[in-house]
């Protein structure tokens, strides 16, 4: 008997029958959520890395227009360039449901459509490195966006398999070894009552009748 | 409606400022609470995803990994004026070990 206790009755018996039942049948039905949860990711997850290349390559090299824009102009005239942005993004968060695992997805809106407003200063002070790096980001921002949405459903659906994996294993190696032990410990269990009270039986049985017909007295004579 | 912010030194920023994403420049000092308090505060504000410098993201590990696995917002590092530290990448492997138990992917 492992763990805990259980009353050898046939109550108990079909109850824990049926449990089991029960448990293999979640057991069954966590396991293939597992195994689709970890298709997904791993498809979800290449992506993820590609994207994540492209994006920290994009953004590196923007960063060097910045530098070069920055190297040959003055602090406040940088300042002053960025100090209105003319464009604003807005996100539409809505949800994707991937075997119960709701991640986000992001569609982007400007609040102009003219894709030159990322420019937000007149041209005349700053230096044409600083648009062709303004132009670069830019560029970017849609590989940006796409790595977020990535990534967080990368890191949900990360979270979500572990939690799967722990439900199956602690199924799989904890509680159905349990109930099959417990199941097996009781029918063995009633089995013994059931030969006990025949032998008990036939016991009674032979002295009633060494009562009634008194064998042992007349082979004795005989 | 959500907005995008993008939190980190303002050198590193100042760009995405044109693009009309938000920004917020807080110093790359040790004295991390300043990140800390802000990073919270966008997160309970109307962010959806907030993208962090990677040298600051090294720094709040620790208060990043809390918003791993809630919807929103999505916590994204990107690499900052000073170079790529690889942390983004170690995010996504870490992701990879999370689920698979070790690393199957970036194991070249």
């Amino acid at each position: 008997m492992a763990g805990k206790h259980v009353n050898p009755t046939r109550m108990e018996l079909t109850n824990l029958k049926r449990k089991l039942v029960t448990a293999i049948r979640g057991h069954k039905l966590l396991k293939d959520k597992r195994d689709e949860l970890m298709r997904q990711f791993l498809e979800m997850v290449q992506k993820n890395r590609r994207l994540r290349e492209r994006v920290e390559e994009g953004i590196a090299s923007a960063n060097k227009n910045f530098v070069l824009a920055r190297a040959v102009m003055q602090d406040e005239t940088l300042k002053t360039a960025f100090l209105a942005p003319k464009q604003e993004v807005y996100l539409d968060v809505s949800e994707k449901n991937v075997m119960s695992v709701e991640i986000p997805r992001f569609t982007y809106k400007t609040r102009t459509s003219d894709p030159n407003d990322i420019y937000s200063y007149g041209y005349a002070f700053t230096s044409g490195d600083l648009d062709s790096a303004v132009k670069s980001l830019a560029d970017i921002l849609p590989d940006m966006l796409r790595l977020a949405e990535v990534e967080k459903a990368c890191q949900m659906l990360a979270a979500e398999i572990e939690k799967t994996r722990r439900r199956v294993n602690a199924l799989e190696h904890v509680m159905i070894p349990e109930m099959k032990e417990n199941i097996k410990y009781i029918t063995m269990k009633l089995d013994e009552n059931e030969r006990s009270t025949q032998v008990r039986l036939m016991k009674v049985k032979d002295m009633m009748l060494e009562q009634a017909h008194e064998y042992s007295k007349r082979y004795a004579e005989g | 409606m959500y907005k995008i912010a993008v939190l980190g030194d303002k050198d590193s920023i100042y760009g995405f400022a044109a693009l009309g994403l938000d920004i917020c420049p807080v110093s790359l000092s040790d004295d991390t609470s300043e990140a800390v308090k802000k990073l919270r505060e966008l997160a309970e504000g109307n962010y959806a995803v907030i993208y962090i410098i990677e040298s600051l993201a090294e720094k709040i590990k620790n208060e990043i990994n809390r918003y791993r696995s809630t919807k929103l917002p999505a916590i994204i590092p990107i690499p900052g004026a000073s170079g790529n530290t690889g942390l983004g990448m170690r995010m996504v492997k870490k992701s990879v070990e999370q689920a698979v138990g070790s690393d199957i992917l970036f194991r070249d």
